[in-house]
């Protein structure tokens, strides 16, 4: 370490008799890597360098490729909901696809984060010890299972089965001007519970990892002052993996994001902004692009570029929050007992 | 089960007056009984054994910690001190493997029983362990508080019962400017003493302790010994330690336990502490507290 002058506060209170000269030289501290040290450090630096590289390069990529449509489009591309980019006058903007992507995401995320931690709580600290194993195989093997099949079986199963309920909370909270709908079953909704189905196994599986991490000291010091199992979780387990939740949800929440099948299956698709999120139509930047792609012609295949960089970027801010979040959030705060 | 339940029916006892935190004005004198009517529990182990799995570890252990008593359990390691620590506030059985017979009456009353749940038995047998455990991101106060709200127990003098506990647990004095700190911070013999304000602050019967000095220096091993001194006479408290001047400074009765090779662990002898270290009846007790071996 050099002998920086913002170095203070080791040197002894005695101000009186302390001289300039008195201090020793701090001597700089060198460590000699091994071979290997060396090794693995090149190839842990260049593997993230790679990363970071590869990240900066999609990027680019899209920028250039967008860049035409977004001199078209200028500032109306982010304010603009109809999808017309090889007709005469361009009309064209990632408005609905943003607003569609976001409801459904937010959905899935709703339903997620509850039922990841409560699962992820329940095979850690409920269920019976012969049971965890097998259920951890279990959820980790969903987390496997390609989202085609999740996206088919919410498409056959799981949407009819709840269209009874949604005609019920229609008829019943119609009232309400997000809760009205002509028709329903084909909604950014449903879309987002499908994608739920996929985001489910995976944010449970690392929530639960997390929690299994939780030191078994604490926990015996909340139990032997007469508390609860719930009331151990709550003040113990859940402050400890609170990072890890946060972090399990996000990576959730980057699947939602770009998930394509769910919303290319069960949405009508639509270009159009659906406050009423229980009715038929809206659409994704991720269908869209689905959807788009094979017919567009030269600018249309320039704002589908865009419409990736808008969903890039926006998800790249968004975990970026969540890397400040979890930085910010020590293990056990925020409890009060 | 709430109505037929006799431990939620037993008053809190009123809290005593705050002790002066001026160590070893109070209560100076050990080994002699104390006050005339004492607080705390009376706890009774009948023919206690113990297994992980099919390993027998303890053995047909019977030990009277009468109430308001300072109880020592010794021993060589790995001959079941802990084991059956655990056993009477039923941690025993968080192990997977653990299984026991016997049984424990706090106050004639078998904490094993239908009547009681674990809860409660955990409530009014608290417990400190070898290594501090605080809640280490929750502040000081809340730490000290945390028994309150884990039992749902309601309190309105809050902030006066987290003052009371940590002054017993002498440690009022260093924390009393910064009882918003997050308990992570305080140092190892702070965090113990921390932990015994903590169970103290649902005002057990009972206290268990595995060898809470045994990670400390000798001046927060002092503080904790005089801490244990002012509870004598208002909680009963059972303690485990390897160190043979400290069950002698601290305790009114000792156990000693002792495991020979590839045999469950059992009492050899067990009286006031005194006899067990002046005139042992049994030779291997002789040896032991002389530190002639284990
Ligand atoms: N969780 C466990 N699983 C299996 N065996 C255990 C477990 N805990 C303790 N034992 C065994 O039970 C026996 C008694 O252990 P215990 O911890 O009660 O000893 P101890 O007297 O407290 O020792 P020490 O003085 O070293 O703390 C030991 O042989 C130990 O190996
Ligand atoms: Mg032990």
């Amino acid at each position: 370490m050099p002998c920086g002058a913002d170095m203070g506060g080791t040197v002894s209170g005695d101000t009186v008799t302390a001289v300039a000269e008195a201090e020793p030289a701090r001597r700089r501290i060198e460590s000699r890597l091994t071979a290997g040290d060396r090794v693995y450090r090149t190839l842990a630096t260049a593997g993230a360098g790679a990363t970071l590289v590869l990240i900066v390069l999609i990027g680019l990529f899209l920028l250039i490729k967008a860049m035409p449509a977004l001199r078209e489009a200028g500032w109306s591309f982010i304010t603009t909901k109809e999808w017309s980019p090889d007709a005469e006058k361009p009309r064209f903007g990632v408005a609905a696809m943003m607003f569609g992507t976001l409801i459904s995401a937010t959905v899935a995320m709703a339903v997620t984060f509850p039922v990841s931690v409560s699962t992820a709580v329940f095979i850690n600290e409920y269920a019976p010890r012969r049971l965890r194993r097998p259920l951890t195989s279990l959820i980790d093997l969903m987390a496997a299972i390609p989202s085609l099949i999740f996206a088919m079986w919410g498409l056959f199963v799981l949407v009819p089965f709840l269209l009874p309920l949604e005609q019920w909370a229609v008829d019943r909270f119609g009232w309400l001007p997000f809760m009205k709908a002509a028709a329903i079953g084909a909604s950014l909704s449903n879309a987002g519970l499908v994608v739920s189905l996929m985001t489910i196994p995976i944010a449970t599986s690392i929530i639960r990892e997390v929690l299994s991490q939780v030191p078994r000291h604490e926990c015996e010091g909340a139990l032997a002052l007469g508390a609860t199992r719930w009331g151990m979780i709550r003040t113990v387990v859940l402050p400890f993996g609170r990072g890890g939740i946060i972090g399990g949800t996000m990576l959730g929440l980057g699947r939602a994001l770009g998930e394509t099948l769910a919303a290319t299956l069960v949405l009508s698709l639509t270009f159009e902004i659906k406050p009423r999120v229980l009715e038929n139509g809206g659409i994704t930047v991720a269908s869209a692009l689905a959807v788009q792609f094979k017919d567009a012609q030269k600018m249309g295949l320039s704002a589908l570029m865009a419409a990736g960089l808008a969903l890039f970027v926006v998800t790249f801010a968004i975990n970026l929050l969540a890397a400040f979040v979890v930085s910010r959030s020590r293990s056990g705060a925020g409890v009060d007992a | 089960m709430n109505n037929t339940d006799p431990a939620s029916t037993r008053p809190l006892p009123p809290g005593p007056p705050l002790p002066p935190e001026q160590p070893g004005t109070a209560h100076t004198a050990t080994g002699q009984p104390g006050p005339a009517a004492p607080g705390g529990g009376t706890l009774t182990a009948t023919q206690v054994s113990a297994w992980f799995g099919s390993n027998k570890v303890l053995e047909g252990v019977d030990l009277d910690m009468d109430a308001g008593q300072v109880t020592a359990l010794i021993g060589p390691s790995g001959c079941g001190k802990s084991t059956f620590l655990r056993i009477l506030n039923r941690m025993h059985e968080l192990v997977p493997t653990a299984s026991l017979a016997g049984s424990v009456l706090l106050d004639g009353e078998d904490i094993y029983g239908r009547t009681l749940r674990v809860t409660q038995v955990r409530r009014h047998i608290g417990m400190v362990f070898q290594k501090p455990n605080p809640f280490p991101a929750m502040s000081i106060a809340d730490n000290v508080a945390a028994g309150l709200k884990l039992t749902g127990t309601k309190a309105a003098n809050r902030s006066e019962l987290i003052e009371e506990s940590l002054r017993r647990a002498g440690l009022w004095n260093e924390v009393k400017g910064r009882l918003r700190d997050a308990a992570g911070g305080l140092s190892g013999g702070q965090q113990q003493r921390l932990c015994i304000a903590r169970s103290l602050t649902v005002r057990p019967d009972v206290l268990l302790m595995d060898e809470p000095c045994s990670a400390l220096d000798p001046t927060s091993t002092r503080r904790i010994e005089e801490t244990i001194d002012e509870l004598r006479g208002q909680v009963t408290i059972v303690i485990v330690t390897h160190n043979m001047q400290q069950a002698q400074r601290v305790s009114q009765r000792c156990a000693f336990f002792l495991a020979a090779e590839n045999e469950p662990g059992r009492i050899v002898e067990s009286g006031p502490t005194t006899t067990i270290f002046e005139s042992p009846k049994d030779s291997r007790t002789s040896d032991y507290v002389h530190g002639r071996f284990g």
